[in-house]
This record gives C-alpha cells, sequence and structure tokens, in this order.
C-alpha cells in the first residue's frame, strides 16, 4: 500500500488578531502550524503503515518554510516528504490548487510506486473552503469519501474501503474502491506524538522539492493567481448589529424575574409565538 | 471539455494502474476569452434525504428569488432523487419558476459521481450564470466536485449574497475564526458558484398557486456504472436541529458543569424551547455538538434566544446574532454578549434561571397560553 497525505502549513488562525484602529489582521507572531485535520489524515496512514504495511508520502505545496511542516511528519513517522514550491504557484484559489496537488500525486506515484489512498483534511484553518480535496478526487479521477469520522474497514485483496462519513443528521456506512481520496475529521483518531527516532530522522531529513520546471506537462494557465477564477475582491470587519440593549436591574431574582417576564410578554417575539 | 460520458468507471487495480488525470478539467486561457452572455438565470441544487428537503434548499430558494428579480432573471431548482417529484413541487411553490427533476432509484442515496453527472449536465444543458448549494456536508462534496469538472470559481460557505449592476455574484464568507468577511467574486467564469451556510437566508412561505415547469432530467449513470455503495444510514435518533427552533435557551461554561444543563432543561420546558450550548460546554462534555451554536455549530434564527453564562465570543454570536429577540444573563457587566442582547440581566445565573423559570410558569397559567407546539 502507498498512502499519500496532503498538508498544508497554515497560520494558528486562532491566533489571527484584528488591530482595532486600521481593521487588518495582525499576523505578525502568528506561528505557522501544520494544519490540524491533515495531521488526522497522517494519523491514519500511519496506522495503516503499522498494521498492513504501508508506505506513507506527504505532500504539501507552499512556500519553502512549509518544509518544517513536512520535518514534523517524518518524525511522526512518514516515510517521504514532497514540498512543491514556486513563486507561480502563489495566488492559487482551490481550483489552481488542487490541480497542482493533483500534478504532484500523479508524480508521486509514477516516482515512488502507485497510490491506493489519498487522504486530505476536511478543511484548513485559513481557507476553510473544504474543496481542494474534492478538487483533487475529481481531477486524479478517484472516488472520494469526505468528512470520514472512522475507517471501517481496507480489503486489500478486493481492493475497497468502508468509512463512516459525519452528517448532520447521522452517519453513513459506504464503501468504496481504491484508489479513493478520503477527507478527515477530528473525529477520527488522536494524532500520535514523534518517536524519538523520527525526530532524529527529521532532524537530517531534506524534502524532496519540485518547482513548475519538474512536472514536463504542466499547464501554466492554470496555476496561481491566473489559474484561479475566484479572486478576493475585499476583506472587513463586519459592523456588529445594532441593537438598544435594555439592562434589567431589581431588587431581588424575583423581581427581576417578573420584569423580564413581563416584558417578554408585551414584546414583538411573543406575538410571534401567540403567546400574547 | 469533456462530455458526460466519461470513461473513469473501468477503474482497475491500483498495482496495475497508475493514476491518469483527466488534464481536460481545467480552465484554460481560452476560457477567459469566451462569451458567457448565453449563460442566464440562477439554479438552486436542492438537497434532499428520503423526500424530505434539507432546510437549507428552501432558505436559499428565497435568497435566489430576490436575486433573481434584481437580475430581473429566471430561478431554477435542480431536485435529484428517487421519488422526488413532490419536492419539485414543493420548489415552485418556494419561490422557483421552474424545475429540473431528475428522480431515479440509483439516486435514492447521494453519491458524489451519479449526482454531480446530473447537475454537470443541467449546467451544461441549460447554462445558467450562479449556482448555489447549500454549505452542508453533502452540498461542499457535491460543489467541489461539479466545479472542478466545469470548470470555474466556488466561493465556500457564504452568508451574504448579492448581485452587482455587471450581473457578478458578490458572495461574502467569513474569514480568520469569523473575525472578518470576505467579498469574492468569479469574474471570468460561468456559472459563479457558491455554497452557502444553513440557518442564514429566509426562506419564502410555501405559495400553492405558484405555477411552473418541471423538465424531467435523465439519469446520468446506471447503477452497475456506479462504484461506491451506500451500505447503511445511522440516523442519530436523539438529534436536535436547532436551525428550526424558535426558542432556545442556550448555556456556556458560566453553568460549571452538566448539572447546569439540567437545570437549564428545566427552564427551556417553562418555554417550550430547546437547550443550546457554547462550544466551552460543549467541549467540556456537558452537552452534545448537536446543541452548539455558533461558527462551527449551528446558526440560529429563533424568535427567542437566552445566552446563560455564555461571553459572547465573535464566533458564538455569529451563530445566534439574527435571532429576533435576545436575552443575556451574565455576572460580568463588561461581557460582550451584551452587545448583541436586546434584554440584559447582570447577575448569578444560579439565582436568575430558577426565578425566571418560575416566572414563566406563572405568567404562563396566568395568561393561559400553552407553550408553543414544536
Ligand atoms: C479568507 C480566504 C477565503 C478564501 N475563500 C476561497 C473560496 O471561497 N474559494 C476558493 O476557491 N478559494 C478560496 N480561498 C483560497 C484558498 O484558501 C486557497 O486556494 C488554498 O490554497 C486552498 O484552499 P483551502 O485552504 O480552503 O483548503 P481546503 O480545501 O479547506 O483544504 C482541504 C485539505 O486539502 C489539502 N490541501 C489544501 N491546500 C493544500 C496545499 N497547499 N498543499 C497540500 N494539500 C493541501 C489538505 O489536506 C487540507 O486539509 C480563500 C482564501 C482566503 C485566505
Ligand atoms: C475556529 C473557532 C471556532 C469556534 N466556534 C465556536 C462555536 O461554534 N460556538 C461557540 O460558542 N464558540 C466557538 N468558539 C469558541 C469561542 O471563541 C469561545 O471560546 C466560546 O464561545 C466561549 O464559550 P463561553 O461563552 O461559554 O465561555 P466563556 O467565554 O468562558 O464565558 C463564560 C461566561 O459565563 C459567565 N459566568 C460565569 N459564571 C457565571 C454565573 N454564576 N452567573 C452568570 N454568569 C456567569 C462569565 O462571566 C463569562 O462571561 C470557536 C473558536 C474558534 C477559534
Amino acid at each position: 500500500m502507498h498512502i499519500v497525505v496532503c498538508i498544508k502549513q497554515v497560520p494558528d488562525s486562532r491566533e489571527i488578531r484584528i488591530d482595532p484602529n486600521t481593521n487588518t489582521l495582525v499576523r505578525q507572531g502568528v506561528p505557522a502550524i501544520v494544519n490540524y485535520y491533515d495531521l488526522h489524515g497522517l494519523e491514519e496512514a500511519l496506522r495503516f503503515k503499522d498494521t498492513v504495511g504501508a508506505r506513507v508520502t506527504v505532500i504539501s505545496m507552499g512556500p519553502p518554510s512549509a518544509e518544517k511542516s513536512l520535518r514534523q511528519c517524518i518524525a511522526m513517522g512518514a516515510d517521504e516528504a514532497v514540498l512543491v514550491s514556486d513563486r507561480a504557484f502563489a495566488g492559487a484559489d482551490t481550483l489552481a490548487t488542487s490541480y497542482v496537488v493533483a500534478l504532484t500525486i500523479e508524480k508521486v506515484a509514477q516516482e515512488f510506486g502507485i497510490v491506493d489512498l489519498v487522504f486530505c483534511g476536511k478543511q484548513t484553518l485559513d481557507g476553510d473552503t473544504g474543496q481542494v480535496g474534492p478538487g483533487v478526487a475529481c481531477r486524479l479521477d478517484y472516488d472520494q469519501l469526505t468528512y470520514v469520522e472512522k475507517v471501517v474497514a481496507l480489503d486489500e485483496k478486493n481492493h475497497t474501503i468502508t468509512v463512516h462519513r459525519h452528517l448532520e443528521d447521522g452517519v453513513e456506512v459506504v464503501q468504496t474502491k481504491l484508489p479513493a481520496l478520503i477527507t478527515v475529521l477530528t473525529e477520527l483518531n488522536k494524532p500520535r506524538r514523534a518517536s524519538l527516532p523520527g525526530v532524529l530522522k527529521a532532524a537530517q531529513y531534506k524534502p524532496v522539492v519540485w518547482s513548475t520546471n519538474d512536472f514536463a506537462n504542466i499547464d501554466r494557465s492554470k496555476i496561481g493567481l491566473k489559474g484561479s477564477p475566484t479572486i478576493v475582491s475585499k476583506t472587513w470587519v463586519p459592523e456588529p448589529r445594532k441593537v438598544n440593549t435594555e439592562m434589567i436591574d431589581g431588587p431581588s431574582p424575583e423581581a427581576i424575574a417578573a420584569d423580564v417576564t413581563k416584558r417578554l410578554w408585551s414584546s414583538e417575539a411573543a406575538s410571534r409565538l401567540g403567546w400574547a | 471539455m469533456s462530455d458526460m460520458k466519461l470513461e473513469q468507471d473501468q477503474k482497475q487495480t491500483p498495482s496495475e494502474n497508475a493514476p491518469k488525470m483527466r488534464r481536460d478539467l481545467s480552465p484554460s486561457e481560452a476560457v477567459h476569452e469566451k462569451d458567457w452572455s448565453d449563460h442566464k438565470g440562477i439554479l438552486i441544487v436542492v438537497e434532499q434525504r428520503g423526500g424530505i428537503a434539507k432546510k437549507v434548499s428552501w432558505q436559499l430558494l428565497g435568497e435566489g428569488r430576490r436575486l433573481a428579480d434584481k437580475l430581473q432573471t429566471h430561478l431554477s431548482a435542480l431536485v435529484i432523487g428517487s421519488n422526488v417529484s413532490g419536492l419539485a413541487k414543493e420548489a415552485i411553490y418556494r419561490g422557483a419558476d421552474n424545475v429540473y427533476l431528475c428522480d431515479s432509484v440509483e439516486l435514492e442515496n447521494y453519491r458524489t459521481r451519479p449526482y454531480s453527472k446530473v447537475c454537470l449536465a443541467v449546467i451544461r444543458e441549460y447554462k445558467p450564470e450562479i449556482v448555489l448549494l447549500g454549505a452542508t456536508y453533502t452540498g461542499r462534496d457535491l460543489a467541489g466536485a461539479i466545479a472542478t469538472h466545469l470548470p470555474t470559481g466556488l466561493t465556500a460557505d457564504c452568508t451574504q449574497l448579492d448581485v452587482d449592476e455587471n450581473r457578478l455574484l458578490l458572495a461574502s464568507r467569513p474569514a480568520f475564526s469569523e473575525k472578518m468577511l470576505a467579498t469574492i467574486l468569479c469574474k471570468q467564469y460561468k456559472p459563479q458558484m457558491a455554497t452557502a451556510r444553513s440557518g442564514v437566508f429566509l426562506a419564502l412561505p410555501l405559495d400553492p398557486t405558484r405555477q411552473g415547469d418541471i423538465i424531467t432530467i435523465p439519469s446520468q449513470m446506471t447503477e452497475g456504472e456506479i462504484v461506491t455503495q451506500v451500505l447503511d444510514f445511522l440516523e442519530q435518533t436523539d438529534h436536535v436541529s436547532l436551525e428550526d427552533q424558535e426558542i432556545i435557551v442556550a448555556g456556556g461554561r458560566g453553568l460549571g458543569g452538566p448539572e447546569g444543563f439540567v437545570m437549564l432543561q428545566e427552564f427551556a420546558d417553562a418555554l417550550g424551547g430547546v437547550v443550546g450550548a457554547s462550544r466551552a460546554a460543549v467541549d467540556a462534555g456537558w452537552i452534545g455538538h448537536d446543541h452548539q451554536v455558533g461558527q462551527t455549530g449551528s446558526t440560529v434564527r429563533s424568535k427567542l434566544y437566552f445566552a446563560i453564562g455564555i461571553s459572547g465570543a465573535v464566533q458564538h454570536v455569529v451563530g445566534m446574532q439574527n435571532a429576533d429577540m435576545i436575552v443575556a444573563v451574565n455576572r460580568d457587566p463588561q461581557a460582550p454578549i451584551f452587545k448583541v442582547a436586546h434584554l440584559g440581566i447582570v447577575g448569578d445565573l444560579f439565582t436568575l434561571v430558577p426565578a425566571l423559570t418560575e416566572a414563566i410558569r406563572a405568567q404562563k397559567r396566568n395568561s393561559g397560553s400553552v407553550p408553543v407546539a414544536l
């Protein structure tokens, strides 16, 4: 088995603040991390490696600094890491990103061996679209299983995989044929810590780096800003809804409760609810 | 551009066959120069399970109606499933001018390939300028596939939609953990596609006098050609759908533990409502994730919303700020929740909630009003 795990290095958006004076994002000092959904994809791949034996290749499209995230994946137990990095990739939306990620998987398959399974995260912390996984699956012509919270069975003989897909109102049990692409939820597993041998390997490790020139058949009109149909035209901090807050006070909880109840019953909401 | 009868279904075992990309799937320079003026109208892809439509689909028809009127164009719905002709009618009653109906046994359960092929067939034939889907798990799965095949731009998880004088879709979505909104355009490709969040837009009331054509679309794959199999659906029986509730009583970290939610449930029962929660309470394990309101939970539009022991973080507020009437209880007078509340009470929730429960019960006894049926 050869499993490819797609990872993206992202700013930890939980740490991003808005400058109240300029209404712009403050990115300084925001740590870059591996998109945490992707670590769950890696963990699942590593479990296959531990149980049935698999080769795990981690790939990322990103700036040179994303090497750090790839090394973290090596430390956790991935066998190989590929960084696809080129200024020409900058400004990619999900259509252009999935093109390059799919090309990379194709090249990984040619150079490191046939790919059986691809893991992506449910979504990223920054772009947050969840569109790259389905895009890559379409381009590779793999069947896609999205929002997977459990891998139930892998049948190596019949080349099938069975999973639980999480939906709003329940869980769908789905089976498909390999090769397939799976996007994962955090419920899937608990990512392991790096092992000592892993850390030692990672310290020495240099990821394979590919740029546009390494892809023989790349169509340059499909990458980066040029290959991206969507354009972010503006970003702004939304005005909070203006409400006239009435603060209720009183001598006792009971008095306050009675006052609130009275106001509720004379409110528009009460008539909409058919109370009054 | 590839046509509908794709060759992908002769899948071979991975050891025999290296992946081959379908290189015809991405935009090329030629696309940019294309004249798109033959693309007209708005298409809403209706999502259903077991013949029941997702609320977001009707909400999108409501919003789609507004946009179509502004563009002076038509609004269409696409209904896919098995035994779903009733939904096609309902789509007309909910605002569609016409409906494309693809009704076939192998479409009973959602599966990416057969569903996306139906969507692609309709989009290529009828050429809408805008295509909208719900940003549900299924909607995102499907939209991602369609946009890649067409190809076109896809904006994710929008909470505001509009159109401008150049007929561009202004699709706005929260960014950076809801701290900002970003407006995204797709200028050089048609259709312009977006998924939109449930609970944000308003559905139109059912109007059975509305009329429109229902156009039958053939299914694009036979069962034998479909690799993916849905083996089972484990329905979550205690699932609560906050999005449909009229009265929500939400509790946060201030409740201190699961016992706090027992008290809150009593209050909710007195009001005839259901219990909601902040992420802090859900993450602490005091109540299930179904109950979570906010960015990573439900977006609600209830008529009445109580926020009890909830500070009012932006990720919570985005999920409840559209409630008609918001009442906040918090012991911290500076808590940001008071900025969005209509009524605010500063004090200890452990004495206020039982008092409120009693007062509501008394009022209901006196006014003879029974809790609203939900
Ligand atoms: C505020 C903001 C809003 C945006 N909105 C949109 C939008 O509406 N539509 C749109 O098309 N683009 C949008 N983009 C651009 C989008 O973020 C980029 O295209 C990005 O390269 C990939 O999308 P994502 O981060 O949403 O990934 P997702 O689709 O959320 O990622 C899913 C998974 O795909 C894999 N993956 C994603 N990126 C990479 C990568 N570079 N290398 C390897 N694997 C990867 C990972 O496994 C990841 O978990 C937006 C960007 C920003 C900053
Ligand atoms: C990417 C991301 C997504 C998120 N998504 C969501 C989401 O969907 N929904 C969500 O809710 N949050 C979400 N959050 C988390 C959010 O930022 C807050 O951390 C969370 O909403 C806080 O929950 P809380 O208000 O219950 O807790 P706290 O912020 O700890 O507030 C507790 C409040 O209770 C009050 N209190 C305490 N004791 C009493 C008492 N005895 N009487 C009266 N008042 C009392 C306190 O004054 C305080 O204001 C998200 C965060 C991130 C980064």
